[in-house]
């Protein structure tokens, strides 16, 4: 058993889990997106970030894919974690706006502005449908293809796959295909319709240690170790 | 294509971890790109899902998986070019080619155009390659001239015209007896004589004296990539020295030009590599 602390709770759990295990464990909320239990992980979307190790050498890695260490120290909800986390929301409303489960992500995490050009993407790279098919439909018909901003998912030399049976899986899996959200102002990504009420400390000086990860807002019962 | 062609190349690796690339870029050598049998055939032999081996095979900008026309034009298109005006170049080339887009072939696949980030020559931008042959400071107009000595083939040398070949005198570097044939004219020079030897062949080998030209006349036909050994008719030392080709790391034959300097040629059959090295001391 590896034992380690997150937001100054310990807990050990078994060796090669992640922390995002640990932490659900715990019953610490972390958002995810490219994370479907069942499939493996695969550290597309960041939005599981979150802060390992203190002070100056602390960094910022996605606890889906983060195995956890005998003695870490993990904070799941830091002014950085939730700083680069509404960043990494805003980068995908920007691709995506019309997926209805970024939409909600967005909102539930006091995104408030969409400051990047929208280009209304059907994909985010998230590779979940490719591991969908892979993993649990077995057929191997679809992957990643190409590079850089021309990385597109797709079956091998784009036309119908012998392997695929049509099963659906990768659209059910897809957050970029799915119900599309219409929004009532089409040129910005958040419509304020979805919005939720935030905590109020998130815009507070020194609200670093204080770590709000409670929605709504609980009051930060749990203090700097 | 015949797909069975291809199996020795991936049965050859054992169907070893991290022997993909290896046999990826195996094929291409052979056929110039990656033909889509050929990557079912991969599939099937190594047990891989074809979509991984088609996500390799599209990653990396070394892979091809159409065929290549027969010449193959590269602008530049990074930053130096690119203000210079690369991709009106590259644009020029598309409009007279007919290619719509770069990386593309012509349908008479004569021409491939492909853009490159940067060759590392910026201050002779924009930049274009054909052939590995390099245009500086081109400009729009030059676009119809590339092309037209791009189709007639870049590596031809009038051998009796250009400046940049001369008659050259060698001499065997450990007797010093001279290597000249005045009897024997090659490229209309007097000829190299030496003799070589390569697996069980033994044999004579005329090389043309024009350093630049590579006209060589054998007794008995060397396979191309065959290194050969070099010998002096004379003393029979054989013509070896220290050093090795930059190109294909076959030793170098040393050869010495009357007036001091040491003239190398690589010993590989079809290799161009040589060298003329002006303040070279006797190779021993
Ligand atoms: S529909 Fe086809 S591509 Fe999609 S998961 Fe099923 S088998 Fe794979
Ligand atoms: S198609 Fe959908 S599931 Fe597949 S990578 Fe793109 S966003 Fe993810
Ligand atoms: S309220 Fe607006 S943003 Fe939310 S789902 Fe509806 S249209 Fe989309
Ligand atoms: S859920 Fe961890 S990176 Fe996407
Ligand atoms: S940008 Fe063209 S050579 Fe550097």
């Amino acid at each position: 058993m590896i034992k380690l602390k997150i937001n100054a709770v310990p807990v050990s759990v078994e060796e090669g889990s992640t922390i995002l295990e640990a932490a659900q464990f715990l019953g610490f909320p972390i958002p995810t997106l490219c994370h479907v239990e069942g499939l493996s992980p695969y550290g597309a979307c960041r939005l599981c970030v979150v802060e390992v190790g203190e002070g100056a050498r602390s960094k910022l890695v996605s606890s889906c894919t983060y195995p956890v260490e005998e003695g870490l120290r993990v904070r799941t909800a830091s002014a950085r974690v939730v700083r680069a986390r509404k960043m990494i929301l805003e980068l995908m409303l920007g691709s995506c706006p019309q997926s209805k489960i970024i939409q909600d992500l967005a909102s539930a995490y006091e995104v408030r502005q969409q400051r990047f050009k929208q280009e209304y993407e059907t994909c985010i790279l998230c590779g979940l449908c490719a591991r969908m098919c892979t993993e649990q439909m077995m057929a191997h018909a679809i992957g990643f293809q190409g590079r850089g901003d021309h990385r597109t998912l797709g079956t091998p030399f784009n036309i119908k796959s012998e392997k695929c049976r049509l099963c659906g899986g990768c659209i059910y899996i897809c957050p970029a295909c799915q119900l599309r959200c219409t929004y009532t102002q089409p040129e910005k990504a958040i419509c304020g319709g979805c919005a939720n009420l935030s905590p109020p400390c998130l815009e507070k000086p020194n609200f670093d240690d204080m770590m709000c990860y409670m929605s709504p807002c609980v009051a930060c019962e749990i203090k700097k170790d | 294509m015949n797909p069975t062609s291809v199996l020795p190349i991936v049965e050859k690796y054992n169907n070893r971890r991290g022997s993909l690339i290896s046999i990826l870029e195996e094929i291409q050598s052979q056929y110039g790109y990656l033909p889509s049998e050929a990557l079912q055939v991969v599939a099937d032999r190594t047990g891989r899902s074809l979509v991984d081996i088609y996500g390799v095979a599209t990653f990396y900008k070394a892979f091809r998986l159409k065929p290549r026309g027969k010449h193959l034009i590269c602008t530049c298109l990074g930053t130096a070019c690119h203000v210079r005006g690369g991709p009106s170049i590259a644009q020029e080339f598309e409009g007279q080619l007919g290619i719509k887009r770069t990386g593309e072939t012509t349908p008479d696949k004569e021409f491939t155009l492909e853009t490159v980030m940067c060759l590392g020559a910026c201050a002779l931008g924009p930049i274009v390659v054909a052939d590995g042959h390099y245009f500086p400071n081109v400009t729009t107009s030059q676009v119809k001239t590339i092309i037209g000595r791009t189709r007639e083939g870049l590596d031809k040398i009038e051998v009796q015209k250009d400046k940049r070949i001369f008659p050259v005198e060698v001499a065997c570097p450990r007797c010093n007896h001279t290597l000249m044939d005045p009897d024997h004219l090659v490229d209309g020079h007097p000829s190299i004589r030496v003799t070589v030897s390569f697996g069980e062949e033994h044999g004579w080998l005329r090389l043309s004296s024009l350093y630049g030209s590579y006209t060589i006349e054998t007794g008995s036909e060397i396979p191309m990539g065959t290194i050969a050994h070099f010998f002096c008719p004379h003393c029979h030392a054989e013509l070896i020295g220290a050093s090795n080709c930059m190109a294909c790391e076959a030793p170098m034959v040393p050869m010495i030009v009357q007036g001091g300097a040491i003239v190398q040629i690589c010993s590989r059959r079809g290799c161009r590599s040589h060298m003329l090295d002006l303040d070279a001391t006797a190779v021993t």
